[in-house]
């Protein structure tokens, strides 16, 4: 049976133990991910950054959430091409993210991968991927190798409503089963497989509704709650760690741009994103939860959204000024050795 | 070093075992790779579908995982694990199956140092069966090492006798790049001397078969045994070739084929991959672009025909590449005249 978790708030049992600075920590991430997509969204906009961007705007409740209970050594998450949110909230440095995009040399990847393929495996973050559905499998490795170490390390696969119908997906959920892995499957549903309504693509009525067909718990969470994520995350997580095998979380929400920066979206009704930014935001329900139970003030929340905009304005002024790659560098770090 | 005979099957199977010795990261994975898993019989009755991984399963418990039929789930899987400190053996029963699971290989294992500014390692190996002379059938008997020599990122193994099946496999184990090593199923009991120490044989390294002043033949996998039958034939007729063996096609070897060319200034390149952009098509082009000055005559392929591999014995024995094609092609380069 699919399970629900929805608007929680501060009352669920996971959330209410966050410290003060747990907290602070949860929004930081959220606004950090929401000015770094804002300002990746103005900047591509004057044809700064070359290639494709996808932007995660909207959904930063999700990658938080999850993250917020992951180690930066024993455990991996996997994305997909909208990965800019999951790289900052696994912890990657924004600046080296923010000169990627720019495709410089001080770049994540060298200038070499660009946005879709910002990774930084030293924090477990397996990369943000253009394939769809390429990140499950490669979480059914980590997960293994965690498991075969016994570390009690965790693989999160963070994948989309598109990417959910990908033959690699369902593979990798019947093999995480089949093995006993310590994987969590994040599917993020955000409405769209680019164009494509997932009310259409998707064959059953949830993606959460598949889990029970690969022998594992499903859950369907409120995207735009973090304290729902954080709720569904930590039982799935934990369930992995302590050997209990794989979940599939289905996050709901809705992504405030388009598919790709340059989308018109004239497939989707002009009012869903601004009710969503209006009604929904998951910012601005945390700000509303956090201040009205007095567990932080409104001058605590602003004073992080100041450091955020430093940091941001820092981030693309560094990225700007710094170097492309060179000649010498398009031949290099093919193979380790040839 | 003291050498003995044993099968092709039996080296390969003396390389596992001897690198799972050696060290504890290397795991094994696949489809009945022990062959038994969840039925009321043994848990390793098969041992690999053609035995070649038996016993394995007994002497490293927890190391050689069975899989179920997900090739872009376990593929991806040893990918994944790869990156995460674990050196898996993932073993892609047939060539033919890539299909199902080429992006791990192509888009993900082969692009990761790359598109990561080479920070990435990755060292996995993908051990596959290969080659026409079992009347397998089109699906079942493919030679698609040119597709992964294609690949930047990739290294790609043939041998061609249980001497070199053993060394390189050792070597594509150890080596930290994605290796493709690609095994002739028509020749698991073909016996040659092999030493019983461990040992490995350096990529990049092509191996002078034989010695010969008439003619250079380049030949790959199981047609250096075909090309060492012609090369008898062809005494007779007072002419000597000189055999040469790639060992790897990525790395190649190109400088010990340029050396031979340059003393014979004929050049026949015997491969059994089908005929369009085939490893033969790739050598003969190199040598011509840098030797030209060197050759007498043309350079002759001897491939295939551009069709399926066919079932019916007398047609496949048509299709496979035999002594007598390539002792017409050596007698057409040396009787060769403006």
């Amino acid at each position: 049976m699919t399970q629900t978790l929805s608007t929680l708030g501060l009352d669920a049992p996971e959330a209410s133990a966050l410290s003060e600075a747990q907290l602070l920590d949860v929004y930081r991430t959220m606004r950090l991910i929401r000015a770094f997509e804002d300002r990746v969204h103005k900047e591509f906009a004057t044809g700064d950054i070359p290639g494709f961007v996808h932007l995660y705007a909207g959904e930063e409740a999700s990658a938080t959430g999850v993250c917020a209970h992951l180690d930066q050594d024993r455990d991996t998450i996997a994305s997909n091409h909208r990965g800019h949110g999951h790289c900052i909230a696994k912890g990657v440095d924004i600046k080296p993210m923010m000169a990627e995009i720019f495709g410089k040399s001080t770049g994540s990847c060298r200038g070499k991968g660009g946005s879709m393929h910002i990774a930084d495996l030293s924090k477990g973050m397996l990369g943000a991927n253009g394939i769809v559905g390429a990140g499950p499998p490669l979480i059914c490795g980590t997960a293994l190798a965690a498991k075969i170490k016994g570390d009690g390390g965790v693989g999160v696969a963070f994948f989309g409503d598109g990417a959910s119908n990908q033959g690699t997906t369902m593979e990798a959920l019947n093999l995480a089963s089949v093995w006993n892995l310590p994987a969590v499957f994040v599917a993020e549903n955000n409405g769209y497989a680019e164009a494509t309504a997932s009310t259409w693509s998707v064959s059953a009525g949830n993606i959460a509704d598949r889990a029970a067909g690969f022998g594992m718990p499903g859950v369907i969470v409120d995207g735009f709650d973090v304290f729902a994520v954080y709720e569904a995350a930590g039982e799935a997580i934990r369930r992995a760690r302590e050997g209990g095998g794989p979940t599939l979380l289905e996050v709901k929400f809705t992504r405030y741009y388009g598919h790709f920066e340059g989308d018109q979206q004239t497939y989707r009704g002009k009012d869903e994103v601004p009710n969503a930014k209006e009604n929904l935001d998951c910012l601005k329900r945390f700000r509303q939860r956090v201040t009205e139970s007095g567990r932080l003030t409104d001058a605590q929340l602003d004073e992080v959204d100041a450091q955020v905009a430093q940091l941001i304005e820092e981030a693309v002024t560094e990225a700007k000024a710094a170097p492309v790659p060179g000649p010498e560098d398009l031949l290099t770090d093919v193979y380790v050795k040839y | 070093m003291a050498t003995r005979k044993i099968s092709y099957r039996e080296a390969i199977n003396e390389a596992l075992a001897q690198e799972m010795e050696r060290d504890s990261t290397v795991i094994i994975m696949g489809e009945d790779v022990a062959g038994g898993a969840g039925g009321q019989g043994k848990d390793d009755a098969w041992g690999g579908v053609l035995g070649v991984t038996k016993g394995l399963y007994g002497k490293f418990p927890g190391r050689v995982l069975d899989t179920p039929i997900t090739e872009s789930a376990f593929i991806g899987a040893a990918v994944g694990a790869a990156t995460r400190g674990l050196r898996p053996v993932a073993e892609l029963m047939f060539i033919d199956f890539v299909g199902v699971c080429l992006d791990q290989i192509m888009n993900q294992a082969a692009k990761f140092r790359y598109m990561f500014g080479g920070k990435a390692v990755t060292p996995v190996t993908i051990r596959a069966m290969y080659g026409a002379g079992l009347r397998a059938a089109p699906q079942h008997s493919q030679a698609l090492y040119p597709l992964f020599t294609h690949i930047p990122g990739l290294k790609v193994v043939v041998p061609s006798s249980p001497y070199e099946a053993k060394g390189l496999l050792a070597q594509s184990i150890r080596d930290n790049d994605p290796v493709i090593f690609f095994e002739h199923k028509a020749m698991y009991d073909v016996t040659g001397e092999v030493p019983e120490e461990s040992y490995t044989i350096p990529f990049g390294a092509a191996n002078v078969v034989r010695e010969g002043d008439d003619v250079t033949v380049v030949a790959i996998g199981r047609m250096v045994s075909v090309a060492e039958d012609a090369a008898k034939e062809l005494e007779g007729s007072g002419i000597s070739i000189e055999i040469i063996d790639p060992r790897t096609v990525s790395p190649l070897d190109l400088d010990t084929i340029l050396e031979s060319v340059k003393n014979t200034g004929r050049l026949v390149v015997v491969d059994e991959a089908s005929p369009r952009c085939n490893i033969a098509t790739d050598i003969s082009a190199q040598v011509v672009s840098e030797a030209f000055g060197d050759l007498k005559a043309p350079v002759k392929m001897v491939s295939p025909p551009h069709v399926p591999v066919p079932f019916a014995a007398s047609l496949e024995d048509l299709y496979i590449p035999s002594a007598q094609d390539i002792v017409n092609a050596v007698k057409t380069v040396t009787e060769w005249s403006k």
